[in-house]
């Protein structure tokens, strides 16, 4: 599996005065396997970006391949793709319709022509990879669940479809950290066990930096930084000019090196960010004999 | 897909017919659709026409783009003309089986279809060119005579705002609800009718909480701003009758004394 997007450019509204270019000759490529976080200020384009990626938008020129094959052809079968990438919308929580927690999460697989025993297992499957047990939750409905078990249900609605790509269109937006970690731990979970590709739009830099292989930055429709997180967040002023932030430790180290600190790496997690620290201020303390005690 | 509707849509701009007074435009508007009743003849419809022309021309609103709004009522206007050319007797023109075209038909048939055009188009270009605030606040004033006698203008133009104002807010969420479920499988483009209709619930239950939900934040919002209804509110924008509003008045009067001697003419 892998994701390939060629000079794709989206314009919405064509052809009334509130006409804006949404992309602009936007290419990207995320491998077999891979975790491409895609971060940007609100309006830069990564919603429009990956909404294309299951052809729910058409392009206005440029193309898609999904393994291989051009989705933006004609006579592509729509569904099928649609199974193979899916997709979690912002704010997913607002699509529940059905009167059970368990027919909703069966909606999807049932689009797919799956049911009996095949739907049943796939339902249980997927409430115990978000958390949600089953025997509290499967009857009640969705509109009382609380938001972060409400978030857990959409969620489950799209990763019983068991799509071969996964794309989060920011999955915590509004959730209490608990949630927040929870929604992680459950990427990381379907990350390990299926290894399959992972695409997250956040604004979280610290999550980004954390779970990604990869980065693309977008900006106005164009992806003006990509690379490995180190690369990318290495990049404090670049990324700062452009109004984003870095990820916690990255801030740190960048704010030191403002002051004079000589320090090459950028760290990302918080373990690695207080050995180089240490590192550097036992080095300093041995280069000025005497300046102790 | 959605987006395509233009009833109801403001076109932005600043030209003089954007500029007039609202509650100018709404009367001249009237005026406008009620003549199109006095007209009879071939005169008549020209001069409404030229007059619709230089509106649409003075306005800078693309021809395109009005056209757009007729593409909706364009399966009306087919069935009136349709009616119209078969069913009026008179000098027989062509017969076709059990159909007859007649002189008079295809004249009657012409102008009926013109006549709804430019009632569509006219009362377009009054939305097109008014902000719906402008506009709404219009309706207030002009109905303000009428509180005495029990009817809340205040009230009723408030709730033509709030209607006017999510329309394009319900027609998002109507397309990312549509998108979301469209991820999930949801077919919304093939099947009967009525496998059609019932592939709508999986929007139409989400819809309807989320109007709720905006309805409920809407009014909690306005609450905490001690938003109490029409009585001793000032306005920001007060409207002021300026000389262009003059006018145009002026020229709506000749526009309609033009009409009225076309007829007693005509007739």
């Amino acid at each position: 599996m892998s994701i390939i997007v060629k000079d794709l450019v989206h314009i919405y509204g064509e052809g009334t005065p509130y006409e804006s270019l949404a992309l602009d000759k936007v290419s990207m490529e995320v491998a077999d396997g891979e975790f491409a976080g895609l971060i940007g200020h609100t309006g830069s384009g990564k919603s429009t970006l990956v909404q294309h990626m299951n052809g729910i938008l058409k392009p206005k020129s440029g193309q898609i391949f999904v393994n291989g094959v051009d989705i933006t052809a004609k006579g592509v079968r729509l569904t099928e793709i649609r199974r193979k990438i899916g997709l979690l919308f912002q704010y997913p929580e607002y699509q529940l319709f059905e009167e059970t927690v368990y027919k909703d999460i069966a909606f999807g697989p049932s689009n797919l022509g799956i049911s009996g025993d095949e739907l049943d297992a796939r339902v249980r499957e997927a409430m115990a990879t978000v958390g949600l047990d089953f025997a509290t939750f499967a009857e009640r409905s969705p509109f009382e669940l609380s938001g972060g078990q409400k978030r857990k249900a959409a969620i489950a609605g799209v990763i019983a479809m068991k799509p071969e790509a996964l794309i989060l269109d920011e999955p915590t937006a509004g959730l209490d950290p608990k949630s927040q970690a929870d929604v992680f731990d459950m990427m990381n979970k379907i990350r390990e066990e299926n290894k399959i590709i992972m695409i997250l739009i956040s604004h979280n830099m610290g999550d980004v930096a954390r779970m990604c292989d990869k980065i693309f930055v977008m900006e106005k429709g164009k992806i003006v930084l990509e690379g490995a997180p180190d690369e990318v967040f290495s990049q404090g002023e670049f990324l700062k000019s452009r109004g984003l932030g870095l990820p916690p430790t990255a801030e740190l180290i960048h704010m030191m090196r403002e002051s004079g600190a000589k320090l090459a790496e950028t760290p990302l997690t918080i373990d690695a960010a207080v050995e180089m620290i240490d590192d550097y201020m036992s080095e300093r303390e041995l280069g000025r004999p005497g300046a102790s005690v | 897909m959605i987006r395509d509707i233009t009833i109801g849509q403001y076109y932005p701009g600043e030209s003089w017919v954007h500029k007039l007074d609202p509650r100018l435009k709404i009367i001249v508007t009237l005026i406008f659709i009620i003549s199109l009743f006095f007209i009879r003849d071939f005169v008549g419809y020209s001069i409404a026409v030229a007059a619709v022309w230089i509106t649409i021309g003075i306005s800078k609103v693309p021809l395109r783009f009005i056209l757009r709004g007729l593409k909706a009522i364009f399966m009306i206007i087919i069935f009136t003309f349709a009616l119209n050319m078969f069913m009026t007797g008179g000098t027989v023109l062509v017969k076709i089986g059990f159909l007859t075209v007649t002189y008079e038909g295809l004249y009657r048939a012409f102008f009926m279809a013109l006549r709804l055009v430019l009632l569509i188009i006219g009362s377009s270009l009054l939305t097109l060119t008014t902000k719906p605030v402008k506009l709404t606040d219009g309706i207030e004033r002009l109905l303000n005579p009428f509180k005495r006698i029990g009817l809340p203008a205040h009230e009723l133009a408030m709730m033509m705002t709030i209607a006017l104002r999510f329309i394009p807010t319900l027609l998002e969420e109507t397309d990312k609800i549509m998108k979301a479920q469209m991820a999930r499988g949801a077919d919304f483009e093939s099947g009967s009718i009525f496998k059609r209709a019932k592939n709508m619930i999986p929007i139409l239950v989400p819809l309807f909480i989320s109007a709720f939900r905006i309805a409920q934040e809407l009014a909690m919002a306005m609450e905490a701003r001690c938003y109490r209804g029409g009585e001793g509110r000032t306005k920001l924008h007060e409207l002021k009758f300026k000389k262009r509003d003059l006018a145009a008045a002026i020229l709506t009067c000749l526009f309609l004394a033009l009409i009225i001697v076309v007829r007693l003419k005509g007739g």
